[in-house]
């Protein structure tokens, strides 16, 4: 009797857990699946769920030459962002994973910063940077300070490759007779190119979606969207921004997707 | 040592001088002297942290020590780098390339080296069928058992037929079985190819079945190089008469010349130095004589209550109490004739011990 | 053998030259990464950190320190902070804690799956995730819809542009950060020690307040940490779900640069923020390597 009272307890605490836990999931889920359905609404004003469907606020983006040019902006940065701190993150990552412990640690403290560092620091200090170098309102300027925010989730996904990699192919390659660079591009680049991968995904994300830096750095003719989108939101609640932002959802739902099957694939050669 | 159709004496001598190499307040290899001879099988053997592995990386150019020379033939190559110093290299891990077939792991050394597509075929082949892999070109890496990866790594690290091949603990991820069976035809593989090898290993059995000579390695020096027989048979310290073979050790005493074990004065024909400090007698188990025949004077008489016997399929270890509180164990072969005389257990058996089997060390080296 | 000497330290200058050489190579490696990340982010922190150790004339002082703490208005931004970092750090506990014991207890496969819902606003612009609560909140949102609808309030709530939809906004942007660490120290705690306390006779509930909850500490312990630091110097969502009203420490140094520029002050403020972040983030550190949130 009372072992089934235990289990009939167990149940239903089993149960409210679930209940709760669903509740969450649904509380995370929520704004994606509310922004989606909105940005084809035909109603000026919002309202859920929308009445009328249509593409309109799909045509007002993208026959708006002012978000057009921001959305270039910001895939061109974001793009430059990912060719150049890709090499450059997954350099660092080899050469901080063949240094001493010591070096190691610290880089890696360092590399962390910028991530959990509040970001209107970074951005206020850049900002003043800029000033003095004439960065500001540039493109240049944007892909500078993205490159140094995508840096370290490069290092650190690349790093961690390197940590699952049996360094030993690399030595066996150049008693082979290859020279380092020549065992590296030949053995080792070919078995981290996975975790190369998922940190350009990464770049790319984070420049897109940066918000506070680019708010103060860009602007005029170099407005990321990001940055358009919130004065748009400053105002007023502006129904096209429900169709861009759509379109990010998607762009990191895509990433988000590579980046898993990157993963599973890498698992997979192992 | 030579294969048919290959220069005789291509294979090349080993010299390492004084080497030092530390890890902080640590020295891996501290003052390492050692010679290797051309077209030898050196196995290189100690505990772990020994500084044999250091010593292997150091000769493949992998570490690169504080001071030293390491020389090929004469050669000087302490400061050449890795892939010009023409070693194969076989590795615990295998090391193997798995997104490339068993053939383009093979035929990497020859792309580097710009073979000729058909002529690094044909030695790819070659290669494999020595290590009895023939056919097995087109498999990819995680389709093959261990035993076969480490076939490959071998394979891979001869085709280009370097003049030293270095392996690092090759067999220790195989079970045991597979492990005694590679042994033997690491052995065959050496007389067929023209190289100097280098082993490295902790499992002392493995060193004994396979090298022409063993250097015993401890502390990042050598305790002693030596013949597998002479390292069994006439250990220099009570470490090497330790670490190789089973052993029983009891203290003696060094008086005049002459050695006493337990107060009775040991016939021996063991050598042993001036050196300060404790001496220890060594004794083999299976050299242990039951009823001995003392017939030649030169017998040393042991006796004892026996505490266990313990059957181990091949032979029975019978391990006896002698003295006050000493034990000495006994090795009794499982045939016909050695079974019938295994010893009861509390039985008060007289063990031998001939003059020419026993082994006084130091406690220190010399 | 002949075993010729060549005495100790044969080789050594040449030898020192090529480790140096090759620890060199690797460092020249990482250097362009580490000095891009120093020179863009560290280097102008540190330069307007300087700035609130001067006065409007250049001189050294602390003026705009005893500014910074005497004054109501700041002081009034350090307390609004302090509020909402601590609601939104607790109400991620209070949500995230039963949601990864829950999918801890899930099969991997199914927790798999259900982390996606984790993941994708994780990986989705916070910008995006703020614009949807805007809508999600306003007057007549479907939340104040379905609330009236349902008979339960009769005038909408004000929820956007305040308090309360910052609050709701910034527990929706961190959780993920919470979530992430906790279910990886839960994932990793062994079930066979939590039904070995059950076998020994423990009740279920004794063996998971015992067992399981004090294994799961570091975890929560570093997205607790987490969460409170990234609230402490968050800007985005506050400054649109608040609607100007509520000011944390991130927007009142922004305006009091872009409105005031005022640098002096907006320097003391960040070099406050810093300190409280990197004290912190140290501490996380300790318990549980950050690096390891940010990869799977």
């Amino acid at each position: 009797m009372a072992v089934q009272e235990m289990a009939g307890q167990k149940r239903t605490e089993g149960l409210w857990l679930a209940v709760i836990g669903s509740a969450v999931l649904f509380f995370l889920i929520l704004p994606t699946l509310i922004v989606i359905p909105m940005s084809f609404s035909d109603a000026a004003y919002l309202e859920f769920p929308p009445k009328e469907w249509s593409l309109r606020w799909y045509r007002e983006y993208f026959g708006s030459a002012e978000w057009m040019a921001a959305t270039r902006t910001s895939i061109v940065a974001a793009i430059l962002t990912t060719l150049i701190a890709t090499p450059l993150g997954a350099l660092a990552a080899y050469g901080l994973h063949c240094s001493s412990t010591r070096i190691r640690n610290a880089a890696q403290i360092l590399v962390v910063m910028p991530i959990v560092v509040p970001i209107i620091l970074i951005a206020v200090g850049v900002f003043h940077l800029y000033a003095k170098l004439g960065l500001n309102y540039t493109l240049a300027g944007v892909v500078i300070a993205h490159v140094a925010l995508a840096l370290p989730f490069v290092i650190i996904t690349v790093l961690s490759g390197l940590k699952s990699y049996d360094f030993n192919q690399e030595l066996a390659a150049r008693s082979m007779g290859a020279s380092r660079p020549r065992a590296m591009l030949d053995v080792t680049l070919p078995q981290v190119k996975f975790s190369v991968q998922a940190g350009a995904f990464l770049a790319f994300i984070t420049s897109l979606d940066e918000v506070v830096v680019a708010m103060l750095i860009s602007g005029g003719e170099y407005a990321t969207i990001t940055r358009r989108m919130f004065n748009a939101l400053r105002d007023q609640i502006e129904p096209t921004v429900a169709a861009i932002s759509t379109c990010l959802i998607a762009i990191s739902v895509l990433a988000l997707i590579g980046i898993q099957l990157i993963g599973r694939r890498g698992r997979g050669e192992r | 040592m030579t294969a048919e159709g290959k220069t005789a004496g291509q294979s090349l001598p080993i010299s390492v001088r004084n080497v030092v190499k530390a890890y902080g307040p640590l020295r891996a290899l501290d003052d390492m002297s050692i010679d290797v001879r051309a077209g030898e099988f050196m196995t290189l053997l100690g505990p772990s942290g020994s500084g044999k592995t250091t010593l292997l990386m150091a000769l493949a150019g992998f570490v690169s020590p504080e001071s030293g020379s390491i020389r090929f033939g004469g050669q000087e190559m302490v400061t050449v780098p890795p892939h010009k110093r023409g070693v194969g290299m076989v590795f615990q891990s295998y090391a193997l390339f798995p997104f490339m077939s068993v053939e383009e792991n093979v035929a990497y050394p020859l792309k580097i080296r710009r073979v000729s597509a058909a002529d690094q075929k044909a030695r790819v082949e070659a290669a494999l069928e020595l290590v009895q892999l023939g056919g097995y070109g087109g498999r990819r890496v995680h389709q093959l058992s261990g035993g076969q990866m480490q076939r490959v790594a071998l394979a891979r690290a001869m085709v280009f037929e370097p003049r030293i091949i270095l392996m690092d603990e090759p067999l220790s991820a195989l079970d045991k079985k597979l492990r005694e069976q590679m042994q033997i035809e690491l052995k065959a593989l050496h007389r067929k190819l023209d190289a100097t090898i280098v082993y490295v290993t902790h499992d002392q059995r493995e060193a004994l079945t396979m090298s022409d000579r063993i250097a015993v390695i401890n502390q990042g020096r050598i305790a002693q190089l030596d013949t597998p027989e002479a390292l069994y048979r006439r250990p220099k310290s009570l470490f090497v008469a330790d670490f190789i073979g089973e052993s029983v050790v009891l203290p003696v005493v060094l008086h005049d010349g002459a050695a006493t074990l337990n107060g009775c004065k040991l016939k021996t024909t063991s050598s042993f130095g001036s050196a300060e400090g404790p001496y220890h007698l060594v004794i083999r188990p299976e050299l242990l004589e039951l009823s001995p025949d003392s017939s030649d004077g030169l017998m040393n008489d042991l006796s004892g209550e026996v505490r266990e016997v313990i059957y181990q399929g091949d032979s029975a270890l019978v391990l006896v109490r002698v003295g006050v509180d000493q034990e000495i164990s006994l090795r009794v072969p499982a045939s016909r004739a050695g079974s019938a005389s295994i010893p009861d257990i509390a039985q008060r058996i007289s063990l031998g011990l001939h003059a020419e089997d026993t082994i006084i060390v130091p406690e220190t080296a010399l | 053998m002949n075993m010729t000497a060549i005495g100790e330290g044969a080789n050594r200058a040449i030898l020192a030259r090529l480790q140096s050489r090759e620890r060199q190579f690797f460092l020249k490696l990482a250097a362009p990464a580490i000095l891009g990340i120093m020179i863009v982010v560290f280097l102008p922190i540190l330069w307007l950190s300087s700035l609130s150790l001067f006065d409007a004339a250049g001189d050294w002082s602390t003026a705009n320190y005893a500014r910074v703490f005497q004054s109501p208005l700041y002081q009034k931004t350090f307390h609004v902070t302090f509020i909402i970092s601590i609601s939104v750090t607790a109400f991620c506990v209070l949500l995230g804690y039963p949601l990864c014991y829950w999918l801890s207890r899930l099969s991997p496969r199914t927790s798999g799956i259900l982390m996606v819902f984790v993941l994708v606003p994780f990986w989705t612009a916070v910008l995006v995730r703020t614009y949807a609560w805007l809508v999600l909140l306003q007057r007549n949102g479907i939340i104040n819809q379905g609330l009236v609808a349902s008979g339960i309030i009769d005038e909408p709530l004000q929820l956007a542009h305040n308090l309360t939809g910052s609050i709701i906004g910034m527990v929706h942007v961190m959780l993920p950060f919470l979530v992430l660490p906790l279910y990886a120290t839960m994932r990793a705690i062994d079930g066979d020690l939590v039904r070995a306390a059950i076998g020994l006779g423990s009740s279920p509930r004794e063996a998971f307040w015992r067992i399981f909850f004090p294994m799961s500490l570091p975890g929560l312990f570093a997205g607790v940490i987490l969460v409170f630091v990234l609230s402490l110097g968050f800007y985005v969502t506050p400054a649109l779900l608040g609607g100007g009203r509520v000011q944390m420490l991130a927007q009142r140094i922004e305006s009091t640069i872009t409105i005031y520029a005022n640098w002096g002050a907006a320097s003391a403020l960040g070099v406050i923020l810093l300190v409280m972040a990197l004290v912190l983030i140290w501490a996380a550190n300790r318990v549980f390597g950050l690096d390891k949130l940010f990869v799977r």
